[in-house]
């Protein structure tokens, strides 16, 4: 137990910052060149929708960021959860890095669904629709987290509350998901239904399937640079940083 | 006193394995500063230990790493040869942490807060019975305010409440974080009488203080902040 | 200890009574901690109404949503005294220290404590009926729901009571942290009361009601332990 603790102390890190370095441009330019290319693809060359008109487009942007923001804080949750268990340093640093780029996915979600909204259901916000609304709870745990980390003035202790709330969110975002889903359907006149992926032509749906792994591509990158800052700080005073400063 | 608990089941599992205390390399880190550097430390039945060094040098920090309430450090701490990150309640059971804070509700009077402690910390099955806790209190010199709600008495007074734990109890390691803050002569007199007692029934105490104390069996480890900064640069 | 097991299971039983029996002895000796939810909850009523207007039917078409909130803000609000005057006294420090489970030194606090802050809400009730014009025949369902929903309230909102126990500002952080895992409890409990006002079936938002209750009581100790034991490292 304790070389392992003196490993992941002082290793990890280390490796991570190599490994970011070397891999930080592919993943940013393979991400940025599908998320070109589906936007190309489906702003220009896909059919425009014979309800919607032009203004389902939006969901090459829309879905993916909503996708990737709800799947970044079930990783965020397993880092925390191996902060937990392992203690590891690189844990919570991942968990530092995620919970900004995720809320700010969350947040684009949000503001693509409103401006979606506005066209189709007249209204940039209706609460009818409970994937919207899931989204904006999504975004205020996010939120709780950040301010977690920001509240604790001993970094470590903002870690640690910050994972066990990353947990307790896990065990709820589904609880919070299916009753927002419930009370919805509940009040939602019958006419009006919300399965847009569902009845969507195989057309629109090609460029969206390249849409979705760049943006997962973009987390990637955007969480590795944050990771990076948070080496930065987090290993200031070791040598290997200073070493590296030094080159 | 000390017959009557020493009657007390609670001996009888004790005497099972020798009592150790080991620590390796521990370190402590708060922010940017290096509080503890690198402590090895071997404690054995009947030994005490005062830890030494000027404010801000960490004695608390380490007190409460080995009482297992600060989990922040690295290298190990074994008690009786398990990891005490790995096995809490065994360190629990036989360890008495007094702090800075009293741990006294001011709302609560003097018996209330003793019999509050001791159904948590004496676990023998039943209830610690009344006389037993006046007879408690009645050595820190209280049995005349036991009922007294004890934001009535002063500082020196709750401090005592908390130190009428140590003659109700029977655990094998006692870690006392400036024990004799706010008490007067006599009642450190008392207080030494009663530390010397525990360590010559083969029990171990940890304590600091800015005191002169003099009891048998003490060693001294100094945490010198000049070492820890030459540790963190 | 543990060698002899019906006295360990006698020691368990000491612990959590005297637990609970302390925080009430302390609860009660200070008027304020169960009084002031309840005056809190009823001025908030109060102000909705104003807010909304006299109009009673609009006033009854909102009045489970309204009676939901207010309890939970109530209730959220209360939870920062749960842990904080312990933590200040250091009997926190001892809590963490005893041999005893934490899960049930846990369990005994946020129940002392429900019944001081939860307990009262719900047996105010009537009241908030009579104040919403809830005909009648509802109150006793509006009751059951806030019992039952008081305590799920009280045990999630222990979670973000013990993540903030040691910094200076818990309050707002608190509210940040717990509104979002309040969602459940709202929508079913306020639909709970909606139910039985349009005259249908109660069981189903009732089972979901109690299946969040035992969620919270099983899993929210888990993490409150985990928030009290990174308060002591500071």
């Amino acid at each position: 137990m304790a070389s392992w603790q003196w490993f992941h102390r002082l290793g990890s890190p280390k490796w991570l910052s190599g490994t970011i370095d070397r891999w930080l441009p592919w993943v940013l330019g393979l991400g940025s060149v599908l998320l070109l290319v589906s936007a190309i693809w489906g702003l220009a060359f896909t059919p425009p929708d014979y309800k919607q008109g032009n203004s389902f487009r939006i969901i090459y942007i829309h879905v993916p960021t909503a996708i990737v923001a709800l799947a970044a804080y079930y990783v965020m949750a397993i880092a925390g959860a191996v902060s937990i268990i392992w203690r590891m340093k690189v844990a919570d640093m991942a968990l530092r890095a995620i919970a900004p780029v995720g809320a700010a996915l969350t947040f684009l979600a949000l503001v693509t669904g409103a401006i979606w909204g506005k066209p189709t259901w007249g209204a940039y916000w209706i609460w009818q629709d409970a994937r919207l609304t899931s989204m904006l709870l999504l975004f205020f745990l996010y939120l709780g987290i950040m301010a977690l980390h920001d509240a604790y003035q001993n970094s470590a202790s903002g870690n640690r509350a910050a994972a066990i709330m990353s947990l307790v969110g896990t065990v709820n975002i589904p609880i919070i998901y299916k009753s927002v889903d419930w009370w919805s359907s509940l009040h939602q006149p019958a006419t009006l239904k919300f399965t847009e992926e569902s009845t969507i032509a195989t057309e629109m749906l090609q460029p969206l399937m390249l849409a979705i792994p760049g943006a997962y591509l973009f987390f990637i990158a955007a969480v590795m640079m944050q990771l990076r800052v948070q080496i930065a700080r987090n290993e200031k005073n070791t040598r290997w940083m200073a070493e590296r400063a030094a080159q | 006193m000390s017959t009557e608990a020493s009657n007390n089941s609670t001996l009888a599992p004790h005497s099972e394995v020798e009592p150790s205390l080991v620590l390796d390399s521990v370190s402590c880190e708060r922010g940017e500063r290096l509080l503890v550097a690198d402590l090895s430390l071997h404690l054995v039945a009947g030994q005490g230990v005062r830890i030494e060094g000027p404010n801000g040098s960490g004695k608390t920090t380490l007190l409460r790493v080995l009482a297992g309430l600060s989990q922040q450090y690295s290298g190990t701490v074994h008690w009786c040869g398990k990891d005490i990150r790995q096995s809490r309640s065994s360190l629990a059971e036989d360890t008495l942490y007094i702090g800075h804070l009293a741990g006294v509700k001011a709302l609560l009077s003097p018996l209330e807060n003793l019999s509050w402690w001791a159904s948590l910390h004496i676990s023998s099955g039943d209830a610690v019975s009344k006389a037993k806790l006046l007879a408690a209190l009645s050595q820190v010199g209280l049995e005349r305010f036991a009922n007294t709600p004890c934001h009535q008495l002063s500082a020196g007074q709750q401090r005592r409440i908390a130190l009428a734990r140590l003659y109700l109890s029977e655990h094998r390691l006692w870690i006392l974080d400036e024990p004799f803050t706010a008490i007067d002569a006599t009642g450190v007199e008392l207080l030494e009488h009663r530390i010397a007692e525990h360590l010559k029934k083969g029990n171990m105490a940890i304590v600091t203080t800015h005191q002169a104390m003099q009891i048998d069996g003490f060693t001294r480890c100094p945490l010198t902040s000049a070492s820890s900064e030459e540790e963190a640069s | 200890m543990s060698s002899n097991k019906p006295q360990a299971e006698a020691a368990l039983f000491v612990a959590f009574n005297a637990l609970l029996i302390r925080d009430l002895h302390v609860y009660f000796r200070s008027r304020g901690t169960w009084l002031n939810p309840l005056v809190f909850v009823l001025m908030v009523i109060t102000l909705f109404t104003l807010g909304i207007g006299p109009d009673p039917s609009a006033l009854s078409n909102h009045a489970s949503g309204i009676i939901w909130v207010v309890a939970l803000l109530g209730i959220m609000l209360s939870l920062d005294a749960l842990f904080r005057a312990d933590f200040d006294d250091g009997s926190l420090e001892q809590l963490l220290l005893s041999p005893q489970p934490l899960y049930l030194a846990v369990l005994a606090k946020v129940l002392a404590h429900w019944f001081i802050t939860g307990l009262p809400i719900v047996l105010a009730s009537p009241l908030y009926s009579l104040m919403l014009g809830i005909p009648a025949d509802v109150i006793p369902v509006l009751a059951l729901g806030l019992l039952v929903g008081s305590g799920i309230l009280s045990f999630i909102g222990a979670i973000g009571a013990s993540l903030t126990v040691s910094l200076r500002s818990g309050g707002l952080l608190i509210a940040l942290l717990t509104l979002p895992l309040y969602v459940p409890a709202i929508i079913f409990g306020s639909q709970f009361v909606q139910s039985a006002i349009e005259g249908w079936p109660l069981m189903p938002t009732f089972s979901m009601l109690l299946g969040l209750l035992i969620g919270a009581i099983v899993l929210a100790p888990i993490a409150i332990i985990g928030g009290l034991r990174l308060s002591q490292d500071t």
